[in-house]
């Protein structure tokens, strides 16, 4: 009885991960977004399914935001807002898409041994699924760091914070207040990101940042 | 007992916070300090009462407050009420003092909140049974005087010596910080019933002690671990620079007998070595320092090194003899150690009271504009030259009682099996009777410059006595010198259990001996009878007083005609501060301060002075810390460039902290 409930759990926070690595080699902007909507959507799949798991009703109103915001109001907004920057070109990855794809794997298994080999005395179901999200976390930095363009930087900053959702609510669930304070700060750094992108796209008619480091006098 | 020393600590806090809230108002130094002084005079009566009725127990309290489920524990035991007697004592004169020494500061809202929550601090560090309420206590301590020391913060001098002040405790409290993590190991119960009992063992222990020795020897003012004292100290206000240099460093000894000799576990052997060679280091050099130095009271704070050095080498001595389970011997020096440390209160404490009252007379702090005030102000004058007797160990004050004590302790290392302590001991003897022959010539030029003689200064000349309050204070701790001296058995039995808590051992009952003699080990050996001493000396000084009196001062005398007898021949004459000096700085200063004097005549002719130029080096500063401060400027330049680094580049280095962590902790298990 327990057993396809756990997998069900793995094979979600599985998917988390596998879509985070869709998004490490997707190099088009507009595609990224909807990976990273798609992402969201599986987390708050993910989240309802551990609410029933684990019978802890407020999990759905957590799984309910990450749909509502990171599924669909925050793709659709920076959708919008690539739209007015009119930037459906190409990303370029700093490294190469293959060394990108193998430092992901790296990081999964770094992930999993360490998360495997600390926690030997939690629950299974618990142990597990924060070793999956501590990949997601990685890998969304691994995003972050690896693009130059601010828009692909918010989409690894937002994988990130879906991975930290995730092991928060692997771990028998946090407080509602925690959820609701943590998807504020999203939203207000996501506003915050957003109305920065457009400045630095009026000042320097670009969003990539390596403009502001040549505009400190700085070489790359 | 310990909850109504809690309350009154409480109380003190409490004060604190009122000083903020009457800063305005002309009443508040009087009511601060008289509240300070009700409160301390309670506290000591508290500590006294229970050094004299606790015995081998000890009270416990805990109070809910700092991290959540551990709560602060507190603990009262012999050593704790010894030091609380010795810091108390000190903070009630200080505090009587300041009733009349407050009147004169430019700016009391600067140094009334933070004096009350000093006091306070230093009573909590010694109370506190567990690391976190040790730290937090020991941290807010070194803030409050901190704070004191910044109290007149328009002079840079003072401003610099804050900072380094800063930086040197901040050192320490993180050696401490280290030394409490050792020592509660990965079980992680911080409480020191708990750390006592776990008894570290092998290179714990001796890292312990080296972190001991850095987090207390810094807030002690131990070479090499001394340069911020003799800047900072003076920079307070008189009444605290007072308490720092009376009660602030017995707080650090306190802390390094606490966790050395009760939590560190078993010593070994050379620990005792270790200890020995830094306090006779101290001695030596502080002395040294003290005996060239012009301003009285930078004079002080070097002075307060010399005698921290002699109470860390009876500590040496008292650790020596613990790991060779001689307990007697251990138990001796511990007491001259405690008995050292009480002494230094008194006198000390005493000395700057007397340095304060004589900046407010003359306003000036430099001994060569001195001179004479035996007569301006003969009450200051008499306490101050038996303080001034009392430091320079002269019998029968109680100076001279535990340094003798201290000498006897010496005395037993040939019983040592060690031959490293056999021969390490006496070396240390001898440096340690050279810094006290050094501390007598120190207080005669100190004592002689300032109140003999004739005022080298017209501020001098028009100094006027000080005011009551503070001759209360002065006199209040100068008579209690004679009275240790005494009658020293009392005190040795007063401080034994205390010297139980710390060795347990203690020394033979003393008060019951015939015409209040001591005798420290065997009567056969050696015996000190301070009644009697000053019996000797009284009736010999009045006989040869009266002697010259008769024979000398009364007969007439014939002088040539025209040199006026011994005439004024102008106060520049006299011994200056420099000048009297001078053997001190040919005999050691070319060698160990690198001391130079360059004569700049004028060429024939022109009408430009001739100048005499003299400099000395710390030896300490420039061979340890200005290689330090250097090193660390040329990491700061090289690595300069991690300001200015790409956002995606910071992030990199985060992203690679993390995973480079994370692999750390995949390979750790």
């Amino acid at each position: 009885m327990m057993l396809p409930l756990l997998d069900t759990a793995h094979m979600l926070a599985g998917g988390l991960v596998l879509v985070s690595f869709m998004m490490l080699y997707q190099d088009r902007l507009s595609a990224l977004i909807n990976l990273l909507a798609l992402h969201a959507l599986v987390l708050s799949l993910a989240v309802a399914w551990q609410a029933w798991i684990q019978n802890a009703p407020e999990l759905i109103i957590t799984a309910a935001t990450a749909l509502g915001f990171k599924a669909i109001a925050i793709p659709v907004a920076l959708q919008r807002m690539i739209k007015r920057l009119g930037i459906h070109r190409e990303i370029e990855p700093v490294v190469g898409i293959s060394a990108t794809m193998l430092a992901g794997i790296g990081l999964v298994a770094l992930a999993l041994v360490v998360m495997l080999r600390t926690t030997a005395s939690a629950a299974p179901l618990a142990r597990e699924d924060i070793a999956l999200a501590l990949s997601v976390i990685l890998l969304g930095m691994l995003i972050m760091v690896t693009r130059r363009n601010a828009v692909s930087q918010v989409a690894g900053f937002m994988s990130l914070e879906n991975g930290l959702v995730l092991a928060a609510t692997g771990a028998q669930g946090m407080p509602l207040v925690v959820e609701i304070s943590v998807a504020f700060s999203i939203l207000i750094a996501f506003i915050v990101i957003g109305i920065f992108l457009f400045r630095i796209r009026e000042r320097f008619d670009t969003v990539e940042v390596q403009a502001l480091d040549q505009f400190r006098g700085e070489r790359r | 007992m310990i909850a109504a020393l809690l309350a009154l600590i409480g109380a003190l806090l409490v004060l604190g916070l009122a000083a903020v809230a009457m800063r305005r108002s002309p009443l508040a130094t009087k009511l601060v300090y008289g509240g300070a002084l009700v409160l301390t005079l309670a506290l000591f009566a508290l500590a006294a009462v229970a050094l004299a009725s606790l015995g081998a127990g000890a009270r416990e309290a805990a109070l809910p407050l700092g991290l959540p489920w551990l709560g602060v524990h507190f603990r009262l035991d012999a050593l704790a009420a010894f030091f609380l007697a010795v810091i108390d004592l000190a903070a009630a004169a200080a505090s009587l003092y300041a009733l009349g020494y407050g009147a004169h500061e430019p700016e009391p809202g600067r140094v009334l909140p933070f004096f009350p929550v000093f006091l306070a601090a230093m009573n909590l560090v010694v109370l506190a049974a567990d690391a976190y309420g040790f730290l937090f206590s020991w941290e807010l301590m070194s803030l409050a005087s901190w704070a004191l020391v910044l109290a007149q913060h328009r002079e840079a001098e003072n401003v610099a010596a804050g900072t380094l002040y800063l930086l040197m405790a901040s050192f320490g409290t993180l050696a401490l910080l280290l030394g409490f993590g050792f020592l509660a190991g990965p079980g992680g119960d911080y409480s020191f019933a708990a750390i006592a009992a776990r008894r570290p063992e092998g290179w714990v222990g001796a890292l312990v002690l080296a972190l001991a020795l850095l987090g207390a020897g810094s807030k002690a003012g131990l070479v090499p671990l001394h340069v911020w004292l003799p800047r900072a100290h003076p920079a307070a206000p008189s009444h605290v620079s007072a308490l720092m240099s009376g009660a602030m460093t017995k707080v650090a000894v306190y802390a390094f007998i606490r966790i050395v000799f009760q939590l560190a576990g078993p010593p070994a052997w050379w620990w005792g070595l270790v200890v020995l060679a830094l306090g006779g280091a101290s001695t030596v050099l502080g002395v040294l320092h003290a005996l060239m130095e012009t301003d009285i009271k930078r004079l002080l704070a070097y002075s307060t090194i010399e005698n921290i050095g002699l109470i860390f080498a009876s500590l040496g001595l008292a650790l020596a003899f613990r790991a060779d389970a001689m307990g007697a011997a251990a138990a001796l020096a511990m007491t001259a150690a405690l008995f050292h440390a009480f002494n230094h209160m008194l006198f000390k404490s005493t000395l700057f009271f007397g340095a304060g009252a004589v900046l407010t007379a003359t306003g000036t702090r430099a001994l060569d504009r001195l001179g004479g005030l035996i007569h301006r102000m003969p009450s200051l004058a008499v306490p101050v030259l038996g303080a001034c007797l009392a430091i320079a160990a002269l019998p029968p004050f109680n100076g001279f009682a535990s340094e003798w004590l201290t000498f006897q302790a010496i005395l037993l290392s040939p019983d040592l099996p060690q031959w490293g302590l056999k021969l390490a001991v006496p070396a240390t003897g001898t440096l340690l009777a050279l810094g006290a022959a050094l501390a007598a010539a120190c207080f005669v030029r100190f004592y002689g410059l300032a109140f003999l003689g004739r005022p080298r200064s017209p501020e001098a000349a028009a100094a006027v006595e000080t005011d009551r309050a503070s001759l209360a204070a002065i006199w209040g701790l100068a008579v209690p010198c004679v009275l240790a001296g005494l009658f020293p058995g009392a005190v040795i039995d007063a401080i034994a259990p205390a010297v139980q808590a710390s060795v347990d051992a203690r020394m033979p009952v003393q008060t019951g001996l015939p015409w209040l003699t001591i005798i420290p080990v065997a009567a056969s050996r050696s015996s000190y009878n301070g009644i009697l001493i000053f019996l000797f000396i009284t009736a010999s000084a009045l006989t040869v007083a009266a002697a010259v009196h008769r024979f000398a001062s009364r007969a007439a005398r014939r002088y040539r005609a025209w040199d006026c007898g011994f005439g004024d021949v102008g106060i520049a004459a006299q011994y200056s501060a420099a000048s009297f000096a001078q053997p001190i700085r040919r005999a050691f200063g070319s060698t160990i301060f690198r001391a130079t004097d360059v004569v700049e005549m004028p060429p024939p002719g022109a009408t430009a002075p001739a100048r005499i130029r003299q400099s000395r080096i710390d030896p300490v500063w420039d061979g340890l810390y200005a290689p330090l401060v250097g090193f660390v400027w040329l990491l700061a330049d090289r690595l300069n460039f991690l300001q200015f680094l790409s956002i995606r580049r910071f992030m990199s280095f985060v992203f690679l902290a993390l995973v480079f962590l994370l692999l750390v902790l995949a390979v750790w298990h």
